[in-house]
């Protein structure tokens, strides 16, 4: 079997800070990682790998250390990896990105076409899950968005049994080769690779594909010309206008504060206390 | 007023050509109506009031887009309900290869009807099933689509200027759809306010024909197993939430929390940190991340206050806050601020609201 898994390179966001006076994001010295959804792919696309046998090939579009991202996923254990990077490609919304990406994978078929196609649910700086579904599309693929369990895969009969979460409850769904799959966080975690899996890595040449590599010739449907949306501004969320009041309470009785704070969340919010009486009274 | 930035980081804004002419024509704002097992998930009534505002500043008609199965209870009621929350006429797509969702007929009937009717805004909630339609209903339309988005506008131009957080919710960015339509984005559930109901409203009901037998649709839907209705848990649509965050030091001392909550007739929840330690289901995360809640009283205990935390309590009606550092990112967002030790304060406010409340529940049996 082969799988192909889209990964991205993301900035932590939980280390990113905004410039006070410019707003700002400030990059520098922000570490990149793999978006940490598309780990949870990667892991099913080596469980796939184990139980059926096949590879693993991890695509990326990305600027040029996007590489770092793939170097990685060869270290965890990935077979193959590719790089898609154009400076066409700048600027790609959703759409644009979803374009250039199943252009790869047909590409990336052309030698052996895979089975199936892994990715994130979403990613944590874009945080749209758009590309997955678009990537279905434009291939004309089966999609399986938030997978919680693939359950089989009949390579013969190309068919495919997942269990995906949705509104309310488990749905368990049957669906034909090749499909795309987005999986959903906790479903795994990633293992760790094996110390040839890191001379592997270390040593394997990523190769990089431009657009006319990947047989783009609609220029006008990659980048910036490609993405319906464009971001107009940017900005901060708003501090509240009202400062809060304020408790200073340390050292105090626990007592008192505490009739002090219903005291104020019924001065500024009277209704409330009914909501207290009819939710004490159930 | 919004801290705007004088130079955008970002602008392309001025590269807005006319729109296509075989554009020109898309009118109307609409609302795709989510159901749940019979029910109109109540996302899809949030929209139907944000999508009202969206027509009536651009002077024009609000439909609600109701697909599912043959004419059954579910079906009717939803539309009765696009009605009752404003909708001025409705689009309908029966059929029994719609009685669950799947993708594959899901995206036919919309981007059919789409292509039919021309809408020039489309809506639709940011849950499981929402993402997984949108994103392919806008590949299909080839046109862009704005995930999660916390506003909605309309700009002088006529434009819609969708809103939504960026870079984990530290930045907010307003996006536009240039020279495609429809213009669509999607909205997560509790980020807009439930609009009132009104009665015995109807309009016209324009239907339409799914163009698809079963045999073209790949994915079979083998069952469906619900969440056990038990432990369904309310948190995005609780009045009084109570929250616990790292400050509150164990798992044992997040009782403290769960009791504030009880006594309120609450919900409780948590700050992400919690979930990864294992001290609560992910489904009691509040935040970018997590759940988005609207309650009218949100009690954060021992929560930094972090902007992926803030994105989700933003709509609350009144934040009390209690952190021991009187420098907490949370105050600056918090209505009530309380600088006291939450694990010490938790068992004195349950104390001191049942004080208030056994009186008033004594005098009404
Ligand atoms: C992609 C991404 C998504 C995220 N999504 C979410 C999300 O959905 N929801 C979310 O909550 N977070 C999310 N986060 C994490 C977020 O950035 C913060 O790390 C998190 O919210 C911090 O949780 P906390 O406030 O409980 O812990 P901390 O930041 O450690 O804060 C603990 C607070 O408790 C106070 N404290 C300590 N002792 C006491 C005491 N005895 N009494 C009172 N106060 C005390 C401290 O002063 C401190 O302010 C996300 C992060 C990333 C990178």
């Amino acid at each position: 079997m082969h799988i192909v898994v889209c990964i991205k390179q993301v900035p932590d966001s939980a280390q990113i800070r905004v410039h006070p006076v410019t707003n700002t994001i400030m990059r520098q010295g922000v570490p990149t990682i793999i978006n940490p959804y598309d780990l949870f792919a990667l892991e099913e696309a080596f469980k796939l790998r184990d139980r059926y046998g096949g590879e693993v090939t991890v695509l990326t579009m990305g600027p040029p250390m996007a590489k770092q991202a793939l170097e990685k996923a060869l270290a965890y254990g990935a077979d193959r990896a590719v790089l898609l990077s154009d400076r066409h490609f700048a600027g790609s919304d959703t759409l644009a990105t979803s374009f250039a990406i199943s252009r790869a994978i047909s590409k990336i078929g052309r030698s052996r076409t895979p089975e199936i196609v892994l990715a994130g649910k979403q990613t944590i700086d874009g945080d749209t899950a758009q590309v997955g579904p678009g990537i279905a599309k434009r291939l004309e693929m089966q999609q399986l968005t938030y997978a919680t369990k693939i359950v089989s895969v009949d390579l013969h009969a190309r068919e495919i049994a997942v269990e995906r979460r949705s509104e309310g409850g488990t749905q368990m769904l049957k669906s034909r080769l090749p499909c795309l799959i987005t999986v959903l966080e906790g479903v795994n975690t990633i293992r760790r690779g094996s110390i040839a899996d890191a001379l592997r890595a270390a040593h394997s040449r990523i190769p990089t594909w431009r657009a006319g590599d990947v047989g783009i010739e609609e220029l006008g449907n990659c980048g910036l010309r490609g993405s319906p949306t464009v971001v107009k501004r940017v900005f901060a969320p708003s501090p509240r206008a009202d400062k809060a009041i304020r408790i200073e309470a340390i050292e105090k009785d626990s007592d008192q504060v505490a009739d002090d704070v219903i005291a104020l969340i019924l001065e500024h919010h009277p209704a409330l206390e009914a909501s207290f009486y009819l939710n004490g009274l159930t | 007023m919004e801290a705007e930035t004088k130079s955008p980081i970002v602008s392309r804004a001025g590269a807005k050509k006319e729109l296509p002419k075989h554009f020109r024509d898309n009118r109307h704002v609409w609302v795709f109506i989510e159901t749940e097992r019979g029910q109109v998930h109540p996302v899809s009534i949030e929209l139907l009031g944000e999508g009202r505002k969206l027509a009536d500043k651009l002077g024009v008609q609000l439909a609600g887009v109701v697909v599912g199965a043959a004419e059954g209870v579910g079906t009717l009621s939803a539309i009765a309900e696009t009605f009752a929350y404003g909708a001025d006429l409705a689009y309908l797509v029966v059929s029994p290869l719609l009685s669950d969702y799947r993708n594959e007929p899901f995206t036919k009937a919309l981007s059919d009807l789409v292509i039919l009717h021309k809408p020039e805004i489309l809506l639709l909630g940011a849950t499981s099933l929402g993402r997984d339609l949108a994103g392919s209903v806008a590949t299909t339309l080839e046109t862009g689509l704005t995930a999660d988005c916390t506003t909605l506008d309309v700009d002088a131009d006529g434009s819609l200027a969708a809103t939504r957080p960026t870079f984990g919710g530290s930045l907010l960015c307003t996006i536009y759809t240039l020279n495609c339509r429809p213009q669509m984005a999607t909205v997560r559930p509790r980020v807009m306010a439930t609009p009132q109901r009104v009665a015995n409203t109807t309009g016209p009901i324009i239907r339409h024909e799914l163009m698809m037998i079963e045999e073209e649709i790949v994915t079979k839907v083998l069952g469906f197993l619900p969440d056990g209705q038990s432990h369904r848990i309310n948190l995005a649509y609780a009045d009084i939430v109570v929250a616990g965050g790292l400050g509150i030091g164990t798992a044992e001392n997040l009782e403290r929390v769960k009791a504030v909550a009880k006594t309120l007739g609450g919900e409780f929840g948590c700050s992400r940190p919690l979930v990864q330690k294992g001290w609560m289901g992910v489904d009691r995360q509040i935040g970018q991340t997590g759940q988005t809640i609207r309650p009218k009283l949100y009690l954060a205990a021992g929560i930094s206050g972090a902007v992926q935390h803030r994105v989700g309590v933003d709509g609350a009606d009144l934040i009390v806050a209690i952190n021991i550092d009187s420098n907490a990112p949370i105050f600056d967002f918090a209505h009530v601020a309380v600088v006291a030790d939450a694990i010490g304060l938790l068992p004195a406010l349950t104390a001191a609201f049942t004080r208030r409340l056994v009186p008033h529940n004594q005098s009404m049996q």
